[in-house]
């Protein structure tokens, strides 16, 4: 029973499928965290400073953007957009917007706290030593901000990567998709225990993606804590 | 869900008189008590998942704290598998892959195991955190005023840990109910099925759309809100010693 089911991931060219399948959800990922970097340290670095109506306008962002599961946002984008604005997306370019969205907001939350965890005096020395005001934001604000954000971020990229095995739902063939279609084909073939296999290769894959991302994080946050 | 359809054509029937500013507000008498089960089921596997994570969770920080030998890798692998894989695909492999293996879950016990495994490693994760940032001074002072190793954790480590740890515990109850969005591939009626169900059978796409963000909003922005008090209030006490 065993050997016949795992036989599944080596016919055909089912194994380069799945691997076609994980390249759309981390293409989409990574697109939405390319975007997401961008206009999060944009949003970010507005929210830092000393205008009332963006800190309003941004916290509100924020706040839906948590509320709402991605789920309901993919499905606000791909069904209600169509209905509403009779702009017709096709589904990787609404699963991008949408995570591009939730991305934004998180990463100009992230943005935020560093900037703003910046401890006062070190604006204050620079500007005691002269430093013209674009030297001390490139010299000393940045390289700091930049050390207690890039953990957080990178973490945000593995979140996002998790995230995007939802667009299945609203039609995207990746990963799991594809999988399905192995395991559709394979029960033809009377191969009963494709699914356990298909599913847990698929389990593995994105745990192989996901884990040296997480660690990378894990380190780079020890090593610049102190 | 054939009493559905036919409820759904009378419902055509009535509507052509009723849509005002392009809604159909009798959409919204008429399935808004389906979204309010959907939301209860949620919450209900929510509160669920959230108090064994929090088992889950508390065990494994502990077998974290003390290292405790064999237990502690096992702990290690377990958050790691559960932290770097995504729900979606956890159900999937509970729902569809396990039972051609010949272990076989209901729905429920399906979700509540899924959500369990994800959120016990958050969870574990928030209590961690909490329990290595009480200072070897603390843990000194505790033993020289002459507390045995239960007193020392009753007393000293857990109070301080729990303030500490209170906010991401917090916002993990809310990623769990925000997962819990995904439930409707294991055949949940939760409101994300429901909404689904309502798009796939009438025109009424934004109805349906609208009563899904207004279920979630009424879910989880009390929850939201309280947890942000909550975290005001932690910190506050953080500032006193």
């Amino acid at each position: 029973m065993l050997d016949t089911g795992i036989k599944v991931l080596f016919e055909g060219n089912n194994i380069t499928r799945l691997l076609d399948g994980l390249w759309v959800t981390t293409r989409i990922a990574l697109i939405s965290v390319i975007l997401s970097v961008f206009f999060g340290t944009i949003i970010g670095i507005g929210w830092s400073s000393r205008f009332r109506i963006i800190h309003v306008f941004a916290r509100f962002y924020l706040e839906i953007m948590r509320i709402m599961p991605i789920l309901v946002l993919l499905f606000l984008f791909y069904f209600g957009l169509t209905r509403i604005a009779h702009i017709n997306l096709n589904a990787e370019m609404a699963s991008i917007i949408v995570f591009t969205l939730w991305g934004t907001a998180e990463m100009s939350d992230l943005v935020r706290g560093a900037l703003t965890s910046l401890p006062k005096h070190q604006k204050e020395s620079g500007l005691a030593l002269g430093l013209k005001s674009f030297d001390i934001y490139f010299y000393i604000l940045v390289p700091q901000a930049i050390r207690r954000l890039l953990p957080a971020t990178i973490n945000l990229t593995t979140r996002i990567i998790k995230s995007t095995s939802l667009v299945v739902l609203i039609g995207v063939v990746e990963l799991l998709k594809v999988g399905q279609q192995i395991i559709e084909t394979a029960s033809l073939l009377r191969n009963q225990t494709a699914a356990f296999w298909v599913y847990a290769v698929i389990f593995l894959l994105y745990f192989i993606i996901c884990y040296p991302i997480s660690q990378l994080s894990f380190h780079l946050e020890k090593k610049w804590q102190s | 869900m054939t009493l559905f359809l036919s409820v759904s054509n009378q419902m055509d029937l009535i509507n052509e008189g009723t849509i005002l500013i392009g809604m159909d507000y009798l959409f919204f008498a008429k399935y808004a008590p389906l979204y309010y089960e959907g939301a209860l089921l949620a919450l209900n596997i929510a509160a669920i998942s959230v108090i064994l994570s929090i088992m889950v969770g508390l065990c494994c920080a502990c077998i974290h704290y003390y290292k405790v030998p064999l237990l502690k890798p096992s702990v290690s692998i377990y958050i790691e598998l559960s932290r770097n894989t995504p729900l979606l695909v956890q159900l999937f492999f509970l729902y569809f892959g396990l039972p051609k293996m010949g272990i076989r879950f209901e729905s429920e016990s399906c979700a509540i195991i899924a959500l369990t495994f994800l959120g016990g490693s958050y969870m574990s994760e928030a209590f961690r955190s909490g329990l290595e940032s009480i200072g070897k001074l603390q843990l000194e002072s505790g033993l020289s005023i002459g507390l045995n190793k239960i007193q020392l954790m009753r007393y000293v480590v857990l109070p301080q840990a729990f303030a500490i740890a209170l906010p991401a515990i917090g916002a993990n109850i809310i990623f769990l109910i925000k997962e819990t969005s995904m439930l409707s591939v294991v055949a949940l009626e939760d409101p994300m099925f429901v909404a689904k169900d309502l798009i796939g059978m009438n025109s009424d796409t934004k109805e349906a759309l609208l009563l899904l963000v207004v279920t979630y909003i009424v879910m989880i922005l009390p929850l939201s809100l309280i947890l942000t008090f909550i975290e005001k209030k932690v910190r506050h006490a953080g500032y006193g010693h």
